[in-house]
């Protein structure tokens, strides 16, 4: 299953725009003669243990397609070992990927030669890592002003729009520390501010926060929302904490040993799981702050009386459920002036407490 | 504080800068530069000096009567024997002013490559052979007889000698038959290879002042035999071509007549070094002398080659050039 | 207990088992002493004294071609005339400026005051002022001993051996660091120069680039250069990945990589290879004096031609001093490259470098000018009493202590040496050549069985198979004896900061102490035996494997020790249960360094009485006719450390996996 059946990003992504980034076939298996293993029928069938055995390869990304709307947050998500980092390393050709195609703003990346991709890498992709990768020998100022001096930009050029972006990520008055007099989080901030300082039209993220303490976590997303906000950019977000996820993606992508298991939208993957793995995967996920009242409503029974309170078919179900409580009858769920459906006391108390029923 | 350290730190740098220049004014006397004074006539006079003291006796007063006689420029280069040969033809060694037989590098540099030639005697005699610690030679005296070897050959067992009597063999640059001799002569010893000059003195003189039994090579003239007087065992006697075949060799080293050799250009140029070293001519007891200076007076070879020289004007007279 | 028992109870309790590796090795080792007594001294392949194989011959010839065609040669004319000309100047440039009267003038163009200010002031600038303070004292020291011209001479060829190793070592270093394909091709090469004896090249290299600073330096930096190579390298392949691929993502240019995260994170590192080449230059000073290089090394075997051990031992002092203080003052230099300037503003700091600047220049100027400032002041006692003092220690240790050590040499000879060798020597060359084979298999791995099969066939190839063997019995010996050293007094510095104060710097001593200085002294305690040479090499080699250790037992976290305190561990607990087996690692590494700088002192050990590989390298130095043999023994004693490094490495591999396995 690839991600381009039609979702609709929870942000204000319109699908009809041109993907920024759209990715087909991608393949990438480690390993002697690698190569053959894509082009392969036999050899592309096997199972991940089985290629092992067979011919001594691991793959890592198998047949990945999916498309990036511009502006939107999307997430790939998996356990470990699961191929999603070298996933996007594959996007920047960090990891060089083994076939298919990353066509980026209308051109296919594989393609491009060497000072090609560096101009790419400079001007439209920048990356957050997840172990900061920070020059230890570097001040803030520098580090954040590393990718500018890396494409050549004069010194008063980057300190000024170092200082920019450090004031941007809330590290104004660190400007001239070392990095290991930070703490992580902080740390982390330095590397959002590197990614943003060039003002690429592209940020990739590679399990950004793992490393850090659950509440600076929490801070560091929310710094990652707000800054979306902000600036708007096109992210690409790598997690392997399904609540980041959800907190952060527009839309989501579910890998397992190398394949996708499933992509669309948070409640999506919630309310509609592809597969035993994604429920798994989702179950211990409080419905009610994911799905939508579209995943629960019902349709509405002659018994039903049709003047209750009116809302949305995208809206939580967490936020609707005092109003349908509070309502003595079904409330309408209602979209463009057509009514999609009902919902009432026992849908919404089935979801809030963690009946299984309405999956 | 920080400041008033810096202040003081200052303060110190200032005055010390200002006496430092102070002292410039007032003195001490300056360095004037030297013309280099042109040797007339001589020239650089390259002499190698092999790693012994006997050699360097040698060469220092060569070296002494070459400046200060000659007026020429002497530079000394410490080289092993080999390596010295090999500087003849390169041009940078005039002259190997004691040369122990080597009649290999004879062959490969005077008659093959044609860039030594032989400066003839030194005067002195080179003897090699078995010695004992005196101690064992009185409380044994037949044992310089060679034929009783047998007799005390437990005396010399050693961890290294596998159960038969130790022949301690020395310094790798000397020529030694020692494995033949042992085995020709049916003697009931092991040669261990003490490797280097230095260990075999060693053991030579702990031997004596512990009164420890050990055989070993050595050679005379050697500084060390003013220190202890080790005794020679003697060998079948040395005759003419008795050494021929190194496998079947039964017989003494012979007596060395210690020569001079020097590179071909520097002989062809027949200088005033050149000279002096061809006629430079002196006896065992002379080379003694100065080694000792050197050796166990703490002398410098410099220092020695002085004293001896001043107390030997005649000798010095015969050696200098006939002009 | 386990292993003791195998034969009884436990074959009992598991009748089935497989053949295990350890049992597997046992049984390889009986088979080996079976056929042992019965074929013994069958096939020894013993070669006497004087006798040389074709191969010998041959090795004499092409020596012989080498120097007849010196003056006809192109590459002689245009290659290593112009090489040799230009490191004779470098060095005859140094010299004048603080060694050697030059450029008309009686006396250096910087006289001892200014060398002492100039170095403290640079020592300060890149490090701190108590290593200015100490280079300052050191430097005076030489002075003192009455070693003021030597130390200087000494300096400016190890400055320039130093300078020349880095120049290409770093670079090469890089290469190696980044092109895995390079480091391959690089690592036999690197090998070769550091084992192989310097006495082999000494002959030729001064045939080749004449006698002069030009040999000296060109002898001394083949040795010095390896660590530069290696540690270069290590320290560019031991960065971080994070940062580097960070540096990637942002588009950087290979050049770009290296210069602005390679380079700068692995800056300690090199900075460390720099220290050590600086330490293997020094190794070399009385080496190198073999071939007319001036300085303290000349002193020295002066020195020991008149045994004179005291005159050799103030020399030798001033050697480890000058290598303590270039030591301490490079690793100060590397700490604060790495941890930058620190606390002062940098306003006072920039007034404080120009003042002490100022202070230095007016110091040169008048060491320039004057003699008193020129000549180091005559009239240094300091030199006699050391002296004296080390010949009063030497004949007191060789009258009160020799009957004690003569028995320790006697014990370990006829208990453990003797036996050894027998049984590596007296076996035929096939059956040996057999057992080291399977054993490396084994304990290893195929590979270094494929290894260890060519080593042994070459070392059948040189003519010197049972010389190796005697040589590799006493290095086996010696290697038992530096590890054994190396755990006990290395657990004890890694467990207490007070005995490391106060031992490392007599480990400094050990190792930069040029072996000439104690060749008579040793042989006054052990006599001219195999023993002296294994107690030279341990000299030598045991600092290196207490250090590794030491460092080894400091690096393990303290939380592992904590809980093994918390656990009730009594210390003895401690060391064997938690300390020795987390520091494996190091415990393999300092094996390994060990056994290499036991081979390295193989040819000193045929100074005091070795014989065997040692001295047929002596020999081949001292004998034109031997030259061929001799270079084969050098090359045997570079292939014996290769087939040891290559099987304990494996070995190494292979525990290292099963410890993980174990752990999984």
């Amino acid at each position: 299953m690839s991600a381009d059946t039609a979702v609709e990003p929870r942000g204000q992504v319109n699908e009809a725009q041109t993907p920024v980034i759209s990715v087909r076939n991608l393949w990438k298996v480690f390993g002697p003669n690698a190569e053959r293993v894509p082009g392969s029928a036999e050899l592309a069938g096997l199972s991940r243990r089985e290629l092992r055995e067979r011919a001594r390869c691991t793959a890592a990304v198998r047949e990945v397609s999916f498309d990036v709307a511009p502006g939107e947050v999307f997430v790939v998500m998996g356990l470990s070992g699961s191929g999603k980092s070298t996933l996007v390393r594959c996007l920047t050709r960090l990891i060089e990927p083994t076939a298919g195609e990353v066509v980026f703003e209308g051109e296919d990346i594989l393609r491009a030669d060497k000072r090609r991709l560096r101009e790419l890498r400079r001007r439209k992709f920048s990356m957050v890592f997840q172990h900061f990768g920070l020059l230890p020998y570097r001040t803030v100022v520098d580090n954040v002003g590393y990718g500018l001096e890396i494409r050549g930009a004069g010194r008063a050029e980057r300190i000024r729009r170092a200082n920019e972006v450090i004031d941007l990520v809330g590290l104004d008055g660190y400007e001239n520390a070392y990095p290991d007099q930070l703490s992580g989080g902080m740390q982390q901030r330095v590397g959002l501010a590197r990614a943003l300082a060039g003002d690429p039209d592209v940020l990739f993220f590679d399990e950004p926060f793992s490393a850090l303490d659950p509440l600076i976590r929490r801070d560091m997303q929310n710094e990652v929302i707000r800054l979306h906000r902000q600036v708007g950019k096109t992210m690409v977000f790598i997690t392997h904490d399904l609540s980041e996820a959800l907190k952060l993606g527009d839309r989501i992508l579910l890998m397992r040993d190398g394949n996708v298991v499933q992509a669309g939208t948070g409640d999506e993957l919630v309310g509609a799981p592809a597969d035993d793995y994604v429920r798994d995967f989702v179950q211990d996920v409080p419905r009610a702050d994911v799905l939508t009242l579209r995943w629960i409503m019902r349709p509405s029974r002659d018994s039903d009386q049709l003047d209750g309170p009116e809302l949305g078919p995208g809206m939580i179900v967490r936020d609707a459920v005092r109003t349908v409580l509070a309502a003595d009858r079904p409330v309408r769920v209602v979209e463009n002036g057509e009514l999609l459906g009902v919902v009432g006391h026992e849908e919404v108390l089935d979801i809030v407490a963690g009946n299984q029923a309405g999956a | 504080m920080r400041s008033v350290v810096n202040k003081r730190v200052l303060a110190g740098v200032s005055l010390s800068t200002v006496a430092a220049l102070t002292l410039t004014a007032c003195g001490g006397s300056k360095i004037e530069s030297t013309d280099v004074a042109e040797a007339d006539g001589c020239g650089t006079f390259n002499i190698a000096i092999n790693p012994w003291v006997g050699y360097e006796a040698n060469a220092a007063v060569l070296a002494h009567v070459a400046e200060t006689e000659l007026g020429c420029k002497v530079v000394k280069k410490d080289l092993k024997e080999e390596i010295a040969w090999q500087g003849f033809g390169t041009g940078q060694v005039d002259a190997i002013v004691e040369n122990w037989g080597h009649d290999d590098l004879k062959q490969k540099y005077i008659e093959d490559q044609k860039t030594a030639v032989s400066a003839g005697s030194t005067g002195v005699e080179g003897i090699i052979g078995w010695y004992v610690p005196p101690w064992m030679a009185e409380e044994y005296p037949d044992i310089t007889d060679w034929n009783n070897l047998n007799e005390y050959a437990h005396l010399f067992e050693t961890t290294e000698s596998g159960g038969k009597g130790q022949l301690l063999d020395g310094d790798p640059s000397f020529v030694t038959n020692d494995e033949a001799l042992v085995k020709n002569l049916e003697l009931d010893y092991q040669v261990v290879y003490a490797g280097s000059e230095p260990a075999l003195i060693q053991a030579f003189r702990q031997a004596e002042e512990k009164k420890e039994p050990v055989l070993g090579y050595f050679y005379d003239p050697q500084w060390f035999l003013s220190e202890v007087e080790l005794v020679k065992v003697n060998l079948p006697e040395y005759q003419e071509g008795c050494d021929a075949d190194p496998e079947q060799v039964a017989c003494d080293y012979p007596v060395y007549d210690l020569d001079k050799i020097v590179s071909k250009s520097f002989a062809d140029a027949n200088g005033p070094a050149y000279q002096l070293v061809d006629n430079f001519n002196w006896t065992n007891a002379d080379q003694n002398l100065v080694a000792r200076y050197i050796a166990q007076d703490n002398m410098s070879p410099e220092e020695a080659a002085e004293k001896w020289v001043e107390a030997n004007q005649d000798k010095v007279e015969a050696w200098l050039p006939q002009s | 207990m386990a292993t003791t028992t195998m034969t009884g109870a436990s074959t009992r309790t598991t009748p089935r088992r497989r053949i295990t590796k350890p049992l597997a090795v046992v049984g390889v080792l009986a088979l080996w002493f079976v056929a042992w007594t019965l074929l013994r001294g069958q096939d020894m392949l013993e070669l006497p004294r004087a006798t040389l194989t074709e191969l010998h011959h041959w090795l004499n010839d092409v020596n012989d071609s080498v120097g007849a065609s010196r003056n006809s040669n192109p590459l002689f004319l245009y290659f290593f005339n112009e090489i040799r000309a230009v490191m004779d100047a470098l060095v005859t440039f140094v010299q004048g400026l603080i060694a050697q009267p030059a450029y008309g003038r009686p006396v250096p163009v910087l006289g001892w005051l200014g060398v002492v200010a100039l170095v403290s002031y640079v020592s300060w600038v890149f490090a701190n002022w108590r290593v200015a303070l100490l280079a300052a004292g050191g430097f005076i020291l030489f002075g003192l001993q009455g070693l003021w011209q030597e130390s200087m001479d000494t300096l400016a060829l190890t400055l320039v051996a130093v300078f020349v190793s880095l120049l290409f070592g770093i670079p090469l270093g890089i290469l190696a660091g980044v092109s895995d394909r390079f480091h391959r091709l690089i690592t036999p090469v690197l090998d070769l120069m550091q084992t192989m004896p310097t006495f082999v090249y000494l002959a030729p290299l001064t045939l080749v680039f004449l006698i002069g600073p030009a040999s000296a330096t060109i002898a001394t930096l083949i040795y010095a250069m390896p660590p530069a190579i290696r540690i270069t390298a290590h320290g560019i392949r031991s960065v971080p990945a994070p940062p580097v691929e960070a540096t990637d993502s942002f588009g950087a240019t290979r050049r770009q990589r290296l210069t602005k995260a390679l380079l700068p994170l692995s800056k300690r590192t090199i900075v460390l290879g720099v220290n050590q080449t600086i330490m293997a230059a020094l190794a070399m000073v009385t080496v190198a004096a073999l071939i007319d290089a001036p300085g303290l090394g000349k002193t020295v075997i002066k020195a020991l031609q008149t045994t004179d051990v005291g005159t050799a031992f103030n020399a030798g002092v001033a050697i480890v001093v000058m290598a303590i203080v270039l030591d301490r003052v490079t690793t100060a230099a590397s700490v604060r490259a790495e941890q930058g300037g620190g606390e002062v503003d940098p306003r006072i700091r920039r007034l404080l470098l120009a003042g002490f600047g100022l202070v230095a220049a007016v110091c040169s100027y008048l060491s320039y000018t004057y003699l008193w400032a020129s000549e180091f002041p005559e009239g240094g006692q300091l030199g006699e009493y050391l002296s004296q003092g080390a010949t009063t220690v030497t004949t007191w240790a060789q009258h009160h202590l020799a009957d004690l050590t003569s028995a320790v040499k006697d014990g370990v000879t006829i208990a453990l040496l003797n036996p050894l060798e027998a049984l590596l020597a007296e076996s035929p060359w096939w059956l040996m050549g057999a057992v080291i084979v399977l054993l490396a298999a084994l304990v290893g791995n195929l590979r270094a069985a494929a290894v260890a099969a060519v080593c042994v066939g070459l070392l059948v190839g040189s003519g010197l198979w049972n010389a190796s063997m005697v040589t590799l019995a006493m290095t086996l010996v010696a290697t038992l004896l530096v590890v054994t050293l190396g755990v006990v007094v290395g657990v004890w510095m890694g467990r207490s900061n007070r005995a490391d104060r106060v031992i490392r710097p007599v480990l400094d001593a050990g190792q930069t102490m040029p072996a000439f200085v104690y060749l008579i002294p040793v042989v006054a305690l052990f006599s001219v035996s195999r023993f002296s040479a294994i107690v030279a090499g341990v000299v030598y080699a045991a600092p290196v494997a207490i250090k590794i250790v030491a460092d080894g037992v400091r690096a393990i976290p303290e939380s592992t020790v904590e809980a093994a305190t918390a656990a009730g561990s009594n210390t003895w607990q401690t060391i064997t249960k938690v300390q020795l087996p987390m520091a494996r690692q190091s415990l393999l590494l300092a094996t390994n360094q060990g056994l290499i700088y036991v081979l390295s002192m193989v040819v000193i050990g045929g100074l005091v009485g070795a014989g065997a590989l040692g001295y047929e390298v002596v020999a081949g130095f001292s004998q034109g006719q031997l030259y061929g043999k001799g270079l084969a023994a050098g090359a045997a004693i570079v292939v014996l450390g290769i087939m040891l490094d290559r099987i304990a490495r494996a070995a190494g591999q292979r525990s290292d996996r099963a410890s993980t396995a174990a752990q999984s």
